[in-house]
């Protein structure tokens, strides 16, 4: 398809598991939760009283007067970012930087900036809403700062497509330096929302858990006892860069970046298609775009959510598109669901999966509904050789990605 | 009535608040954008704090004048 060869040469993140990526990988190959009980007093009045939250504060990486002035979900991007920008030794390398693109989207953006400042709007009035209101709630507010962390000046971009926003902003990057816009893309996605209006929100379209006196078996997808995925904050962030770029410079390469497949269902604005048409044309797409075919996919990280209708219509696209040969998991059986951040996180699991050779476990799949036919790698890791594996994110909207990585 | 010594010392205590300034680098003769680094929006956050803390009132036209810490401190001093 393409000449150019991208490759992954670092990644960060900040999740429920760790504050960073190797205490997050760990956990999940030892299959740990993330989930807890909300202990807050605002919690108190919701039907939903749990959440993966983040097991790192972002005060204990930040100072405080920076912090100030970004929203959770700016901050926790941030971090990331920085892990993944050191990870891949960029720091003091003297990248071009008319040559540096961001690509980092949210689902939802600075909620909850925008809920609290509002909160102080009624209370105190105009004159006492924050002057950094604006830059904290706007959704290109966490690719803006990582922006001007680094200094990109090859435009910085912020993807927005619901939970298929951290795959569609990875697959956004893949496409920037095919097309010779970069050289090096610092990619990924964040989402920072445990605030009783989202989740009150959710809660109303009866997407989410109920299960609150049993926080982390919540999040059980392909059980035939799940009831809704738990919600999780988060943020992943992924160093893109053209292998001849990195080779260069003598980088380590993590992973190639080989292929990407977005499409729309053009079906319901919150409903999946029950047959996955959508899910499936993106998960060939982006397999062709790799040069590969269904039988070189030995694993899938897949989107599965622990909701009843979703979870098995993707089992039936993954058959469809793929084949019964590839191990899946889901990762948000231990993660919960980071929405607009799933998609950089799980990737990062996706390629830790191929460079370790093991598929993290499905945790919590201790009734398996009847229709399931594939191997999820239940309750506990498998080892596994895997050349090439693939990560689904799908979204409110319709949206469908799928991105391949292989070995380098 | 408060001193200017007491104005400068509330001073000091909203720009490290809100700005992390170190107080003891607060004087009269500091410039808050030059000397201080306080950019315009947190020099929005200072005014209102020092609103609160002192009872003055600082209109938006007034806080371009407000160059310097010695500045806000005569200002408040003359208003509240």
């Amino acid at each position: 398809m393409t000449s150019i060869d991208v490759v992954v040469t670092g990644l960060g993140a900040t999740t429920p598991l760790g504050g960073d990526v190797a205490s997050t990988w760990d956990a999940m190959v030892a299959g740990r939760s993330g989930v807890s009980s909300l202990t807050q007093e605002w919690a108190e009045q919701l039907p939903v009283r749990i959440a993966a939250q983040l097991a790192v504060e972002p005060s204990e990486v930040l100072e405080r007067v920076r912090l100030r002035r970004l929203d959770r979900s700016e901050a926790i991007a941030l971090i990331a970012a920085k892990q993944a920008w050191a990870d891949a030794g960029l720091e003091g390398a003297g990248l071009d930087q008319e040559r540096l693109a961001v690509s980092i989207g949210s689902g939802i953006g600075g909620a909850i900036t925008l809920l609290q400042q509002d909160d102080i709007l009624e209370q105190s009035g105009p004159r006492r809403v924050s002057p950094h209101t604006v830059p904290m709630l706007m959704p290109n507010g966490p690719a803006a700062h990582v922006g001007l962390e680094f200094g990109a000046k090859a435009g910085v971009r912020a993807m927005a497509s619901a939970c298929a926003t951290g795959a569609e902003a990875l697959a956004l990057g893949l496409d920037l330096i095919r097309l010779g816009r970069a050289d090096v893309v610092v990619a990924g996605s964040t989402e920072a929302v445990v605030h009783p209006l989202p989740i009150a929100g959710f809660a109303s379209m009866r997407a989410m858990s109920t299960r609150n006196d049993d926080p982390e078996r919540a999040s059980r997808p392909w059980d035939k006892n799940r009831d809704g995925f738990v919600l999780g904050e988060g943020a992943g962030a992924i160093i893109l860069e053209r292998a001849d770029h990195a080779a260069a410079r003598g980088a380590r390469v993590i992973a190639r970046f080989a292929g990407a497949g977005v499409t729309s269902d053009g079906y319901d604005i919150v409903q999946p298609d029950p047959e996955c048409r959508g899910g499936i044309r993106a998960m060939q797409m982006a397999i062709r775009d790799a040069g590969l075919t269904g039988a070189d996919i030995k694993h899938v990280n897949a989107h599965a959510t622990s909701t009843p209708v979703g979870d098995m219509g993707e089992i039936r696209g993954i058959r469809a598109a793929i084949g019964d040969h590839p191990v899946i998991t889901s990762t948000k059986s231990m993660t919960g669901h980071l929405l607009g951040a799933a998609g950089a996180l799980e990737s990062i699991a996706t390629i830790l999966a191929i460079r370790d050779g093991v598929v993290p476990p499905t945790i919590n799949l201790d009734d398996p509904d009847d229709a399931l036919d594939l191997d999820v790698a239940a309750l506990k890791a498998r080892q596994l050789d895997i050349p090439a594996a693939i990560n689904n994110s799908f979204g409110f909207g319709g949206h469908n990605v799928a991105v391949v990585f292989t070995r380098p | 009535m408060a001193t200017r010594e007491e104005i400068t010392s509330g001073l000091a205590e909203i720009l490290e608040e809100v700005a992390g300034v170190n107080p003891d680098d607060v004087a009269e003769e500091k410039s808050f954008t030059d000397d201080l680094d306080v950019d315009s929006l947190s020099m929005v956050e200072v005014v209102v704090a020092a609103e609160e803390k002192f009872g003055v009132k600082i209109p938006d036209n007034e806080v371009q004048n407000l160059k310097t810490v010695g500045d806000a401190v005569s200002y408040i001093e003359a208003n509240h």
